[in-house]
């Protein structure tokens, strides 16, 4: 910590570390100096001029948000002088501002309308012709409107600082200076609307969102990101039951004011043409609608006649589920229909690194971690398409700490950018690689390794022996791919763990078997699409299918229940790096209901008793008896992530084959993201791992 | 070539070479005691150089008067950065025509100086940045460099003294503000040309990060024969605090207009009777601006001044760049206040709100004003906008926008309520002014 200076600021004595800027030190005591482009973590600009205030000693007025704190300085924030300073700013940044604030998207939440409100004039003098300049779509989901740009340059550092990207530049000069896209006149970009994110003005605006509604309008909603593991915060914008816009409201949460292109605009899937709004059955061969009575009833009838019989039940779970459904789901496997067959897509290794870590000094890595951490390894993952919310988190910490990284990847990534040294090796060669950096990171003090799905069984036990030897502190994170990976891994959705990371010493069937075997009566697929890449069962098994959509597994089923999406429930998830995070149900979709309503009613009508099947019960009994996940239920109710807890050993045998990632890019979500208008319409879509084309 | 023909009064120290055939030659050079205070100074320890250059009182010809042997000392010499000598020859503001002289027909007196900085700071390498309309000039500067690398006064180990100094010319891209120290540098290293937070300054980090000393091509022309003939020589020449002799560009309403190099301090009445001539058609003066657009304008009555910083400060303008434009009786200020309002309005980079948007609103105003679409509140209005820009901006751009305009609003206010008539403006031209 550096040491504190004392200064006064409008009479008051304050303190704060050498080196914070004013307009960061005053903040704390509740005073606010006024500043459009200053943004917290990007470069400093002083362009706009809103932050002067008075300084003893110094014979201008100065920029807060560049001074940094002294010893002894005197400032006055309030006096007549910076008053009117405030107010010629404001004046002067209207003369070409369109004041179309009762069209404006950005009316309500505007930081124009909240200053001209607090510190403007009442009324302007300008007399002249304003400047107009057309507005421009950049691409589907960008648009942007010269005439209300304030020019704070907050897009042009997200997008190149933040994002890495550098999508945005300013072209021309004085009055007519305009923020321009790269390819001239639209976007070839991350499309993650960050720039959208930043704007204080509506000069940069949503497609999707553009002309919905008014902000005051909509209910605001805190949930989690649906799509990818990283775990964003994101808030609903919700109105008439549809959600029509996305983005982290009040920038808390793990990824403060983070979204992917994902995150901000692929809420939209689950309001697709092609949404299930009914149940299906299969009659004369063909898919029909059916009643939910007689869907639960039909399904309930035949898991009872398996039951009864000894037949055999397969059940494939989702990496998209929360905690909750899952935990009561392996329940109804295991307790309703005594099987052990159950599965689910896993991604990433893991359940190798928890029992590699037991007893060994190594740690599992927070996100924040990843932000704070001397050095930080990447294995086999492109992130910055993989991991966005990672990436994003890591760049702050080159930018902001001076991070070495070091990506050991088959091909290039975004990562290189800012590497100390990239390593290019083929996928399975990457922990070998790391050998020759043990050096440089014992040097640096601290290490954080992420590593992806190319690194799983004995690689990612001679990973953490590699990391032990380092004698510097070393934190993992296995990564995974969806939105409850963990989640799925954790609530024992494998034949090999109970939940908690239990084992369940018994044997049982993985995807791949029940997807070969000719002698399951019932396969029972929630939210999952085995048969994707696969023309068809082996078996004729009685298939039961829990989705939003006909996908591929869809078409096959006897029975399809349409689900509720993941902004239509409420529940945990557990992200990436282990952290649980609550879901808050925006919105309802008709003729759905969520997969735990599904398993309730099946087991009501199946006269099970499984305990109560509430998402608060059972996170409850979740926090009572799975290992590791006695999370404090209050930083969860209050939209905290809390971390859980090492459950190593675990004695198994993983079985290190059924482990792959999907290897979708920043722009695709497994079976989801073709639902979704906001990326199917983007140029980039689909993109592609290591391509070189992220730098 | 020269302009105008040299007048008797002037006190030829750096355009000493000025008409000698092949001036720019290092031959010519070197015959007329060329490099040779670059050997003295290479004799010499970097700390005596700067004392040298603080005694001559030496003071930058940029525009804003900042002792150079000051600015040199504040380089961290013993910074393990390499260190680097900026030429601004940016050359933009109004009225100013100087340093285009200094390197056509001098450049090696230039190289001479920056060699002389290199010395004094521990540099070893020189950028040129020179104005893109001044295209020729590289060109002529480009043959001086290359003559002199030939000839053993650039390159590895210049004349056996076992110091190495090379120079680069660099073309700006029409940009008034890339004149502008910080936003030079931005543009010499590639970008655009917008200016730096500071601190840090150049001197601790400039060009590519590195410690820098930026001077203008004349502060850099004078340093020769400072170090020629010694500091003192050539603090005597000009007033106390305000060493030497300077290039005054006189332009405008006058008999005689050219560049001229007068002792600081040299009376502006004098200036613009004797050695310019006087006021052009006999007409009576008007007004003059006395350093370039930038400065705040001096009425007819209050010309007689010493042209030296202090005495042009303590009469609330500046000495600037030494752009002394002259205004007759017939001028109409509304229009010239006009005019330059147009030339910052487009030459603002754009960067900081007071002054991208009060150029701009000031030139549509001072237009409409000028046109006859004026009202009485609009005359307090211009000085208003220009008094909220003035002191808030980024850069010293905006109060070089906003100084000349309250000035003019203040001192002729009676010429911006005789346009409330109404159209035609009641003056008969203001053409022939060098503003834009
Ligand atoms: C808008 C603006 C334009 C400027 N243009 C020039 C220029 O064209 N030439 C120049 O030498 N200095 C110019 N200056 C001054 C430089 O910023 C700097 O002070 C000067 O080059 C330093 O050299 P000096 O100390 O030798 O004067 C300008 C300053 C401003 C604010
Ligand atoms: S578009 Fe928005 S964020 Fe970008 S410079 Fe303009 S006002 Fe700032
Ligand atoms: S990084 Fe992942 S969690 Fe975050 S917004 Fe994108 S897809 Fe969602
Ligand atoms: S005052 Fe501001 S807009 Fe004007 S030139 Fe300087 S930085 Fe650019
Ligand atoms: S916030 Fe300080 S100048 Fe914009």
């Amino acid at each position: 910590m550096s040491d504190l200076v004392h200064l006064t600021i409008d009479g008051k004595p304050i303190e704060a570390p050498a080196g914070t800027l004013l307009i960061d030190a005053v903040r704390k005591y509740g005073i606010e100096i006024p500043a459009f482009c200053y943004y917290e973590g990007l470069a400093l600009q002083a362009a706009c001029r809103m932050c002067l205030v008075e300084v003893e000693k110094m014979p201008k007025l100065q920029t807060a948000c560049t001074l940094p704190v002294a010893e002894g300085m005197v400032v006055r924030t309030e006096t007549p002088v910076v008053a009117d300073a405030r107010k010629a700013m404001l004046e002067l940044v209207l003369t070409n501002h369109p004041l179309d604030c009762p069209v404006c998207d950005k009316g309500g939440e505007c930081e124009l309308q909240d200053m001209t409100f607090r510190y403007g004039a009442g009324e302007g003098r300008f007399n002249e012709t304003k400047q107009h300049i057309d507005e421009k779509q950049w691409s589907p989901v960008v648009f942007f409107d010269r005439p209300r740009c304030i020019l704070c340059y907050r897009c042009v550092r997200i997008c190149n600082e933040g994002m890495g990207v550098a999508a945005l530049g300013i072209a021309n000069r004085a009055v007519t200076s305009e923020i321009i896209p790269n390819e001239a006149d639209h976007l070839n970009c991350d499309e993650c609307g960050m720039c959208i994110d930043v704007c204080p003005v509506g000069a940069l605006t949503s497609g999707p969102y553009r002309y919905k509604t008014r902000p005051w309008e909509m209910d605001h909603i805190a949930t989690i990101c649906a799509h990818c593991a990283d775990g964003c915060k994101t808030t609903l914008g919700v109105r008439n039951n549809s959600i029509i816009r996305a983005n982290n409201r009040d920038h808390s949460g793990l990824n403060g004011d983070f979204l992917c292109v994902k995150g901000r605009f692929a809420f939209d899937y689950g309001a697709s043409q092609e949404r299930l709004q009914t149940p299906l059955a299969r009659v004369d061969g063909k898919l029909e609608p059916i009643s939910w009575t007689r869907a639960l009833k039909t399904i309930a009838a035949k898991f009872g006649e398996v039951r009864q019989r000894g037949g055999a039940f397969g059940v494939i779970g989702s990496n998209h589920t929360t905690n909750e459904e899952n935990y009561y789901l392996q329940k109804f496997a295991r307790q309703g229909l005594g099987t052990n067959n159950i599965d689910h897509h896993r991604t990433g290794d893991v359940i190798t690194l928890i029992d590699a870590l037991a007893g060994k000094g190594g740690q599992l890595a927070t996100v924040e971690d990843i932000y704070n951490a001397p050095a930080v390894v990447v294995l086999g993952c492109d992130l910055s398409h993989q991991h966005p919310m990672l990436a994003y988190q890591l760049r702050a910490n080159v930018r902001h700490h001076q991070a070495q990284i070091y990506p050991i990847t088959p091909g290039p990534v975004r990562e290189d950018n800012q590497a100390t040294r990239s390593l290019r090796v083929d996928k399975g060669g990457e922990v070998e690689a790391l050998g020759s950096l043990a050096a440089e990171l014992k040097q640096a003090g601290g290490v954080v390794i992420l590593y992806g799905d190319p690194v799983k069984g004995d690689a990612v036990r001679k990973l953490v022996d590699f990391g032990e030897s380092l004698g510097v502190p070393v934190k993992y994170v296995a990564l995974v791919d969806y939105s409850n990976s963990r989640g799925a891994i954790e609530m024992g959705l494998t034949p090999e763990l109970l939940p908690g990371m239990t084992p369940s010493n018994t044997g049982g069937m993985r995807i791949g078997q029940m997807l070969a075997s000719t002698d399951l009566d019932v396969l029972w697929v929630v939210g999952a699409n085995p048969l994707k890449n696969r023309a068809a069962l082996a078996g004729k098994p009685f298939l039961v299918v829990q989705d939003l959509f006909r996908t591929e597994t869809a078409e096959q089923a006897d029975i399809v229940l349409p689900a509720g999406s993941a902004y239509e429930k409420n529940g945990t998830v557990t992200n990436v790096c282990g952290q649980v995070q609550m879901l808050k149900k925006g919105i309802g979709a008709m003729g759905t209901k969520t997969d735990l309503d599904i398993f309730a009613l099946l087991a009501k009508e199946m006269k099970l008793d499984l305990g109560p099947a509430t998402p608060d019960a059972l996170l409850a009994e979740i926090r009572t008896t799975v290992k590791g996940y006695d999370v404090v239920l209050a930083v969860l109710a209050t939209g905290g992530a809390a971390m859980t807890g090492v459950n190593g050993p675990v004695a198994i045998d993983v079985p290190v084959d059924a482990i792959h990632s999907a290897n979708d890019t920043m722009y695709t979500s497994g079976s989801i993201s073709r639902y979704s208008k906001a990326l199917t319409s983007l140029m980039e879509y689909p993109g592609e791992l290591y391509s070189g084309k992220s730098k | 070539m020269l302009y105008n023909k040299p007048d008797p009064q002037e006190v030829k120290v750096l355009t000493r070479r000025f008409g000698l055939e092949n001036s720019a030659s290092i031959d010519t050079y070197l015959a007329t005691d060329g490099y040779q205070g670059f050997l003295k100074a290479r004799e010499m320890t970097p700390d005596d150089i700067i004392t040298e250059v603080k005694t001559s009182n030496l003071r930058g010809r940029g525009g804003a008067g900042f002792p150079t042997g000051m600015k040199w000392g504040f380089v961290p010499r013993t910074s393990p950065k390499p260190k680097y000598i900026v030429v601004n020859g940016d050359e933009s503001e109004p009225g100013t025509c100087k340093d285009r002289l200094l390197i056509e027909n001098d450049p090696h007196q230039l190289l001479e100086g920056m060699m002389i900085a290199g010395l004094a700071v521990d540099a070893h390498a020189g950028y040129v940045y020179i104005r893109g309309e001044y295209r020729y000039l590289i060109d002529i500067l480009d043959k001086a460099i290359a003559e002199a690398y030939s000839r053993g006064w650039l390159g590895k180990n210049i004349q056996g003294t076992g110091f190495d100094f090379d120079v680069y010319t660099q073309t700006g891209a029409g940009a008034y503000e890339c004149g502008e120290e910080s936003a030079l540098l931005e543009s010499l290293e590639g970008k655009r040309g917008v200016p730096r937070i500071r601190p840090p300054f150049p001197a601790v980090s400039g060009a590519f990060q590195c410690p820098t000393v930026l001077n203008n091509v004349e502060t850099y022309s004078a340093v020769p024969s400072i170090l020629r003939d010694g500091g003192a020589a050539f603090a005597s020449l000009g007033t106390p605090r305000n060493g030497g002799t300077r290039l005054f560009c006189l332009s405008g309403h006058i008999n005689r207009p050219g560049v001229y190099e007068l002792p600081m301090g040299f009376n502006l009445l004098r200036m613009i009777e004797e050695v310019g001539g006087g006021v052009w058609r006999g007409k009576k003066l008007k007004a003059v601006i006395p350093g370039g657009s930038s400065c705040p304008v001096l009425t007819a009555d209050e010309c007689d001044l010493a042209m030296d910083y202090d005495t042009l400060a303590k009469a609330k303008t500046m000495l600037g760049s030494g752009g002394v434009v002259v205004m007759d009786e017939d001028t109409c200020m509304v229009k010239a206040a006009m005019r330059i309002m147009r030339f910052y309005a487009h030459e603002s980079c754009g960067w900081c709100i007071p002054c991208r948007e009060g150029t701009a609103w000031l030139r549509k105003l001072l237009i409409r004003f000028h046109d006859g679409g004026g009202a009485r509140s609009d005359i307090d209005l211009i000085g208003d906008v220009a008094r909220n820009m003035l002191g808030r901006t980024f850069c010293p751009l905006g109060d070089a926008a906003a100084m000349p305009t309250i000035s003019f609003v203040e001192k002729f206010r009676g010429e911006f309520e005789a346009h409330l008539a109404g159209r035609p403006c009641p003056h008969e031209h203001a053409d022939h002014l060098a503003l834009v």
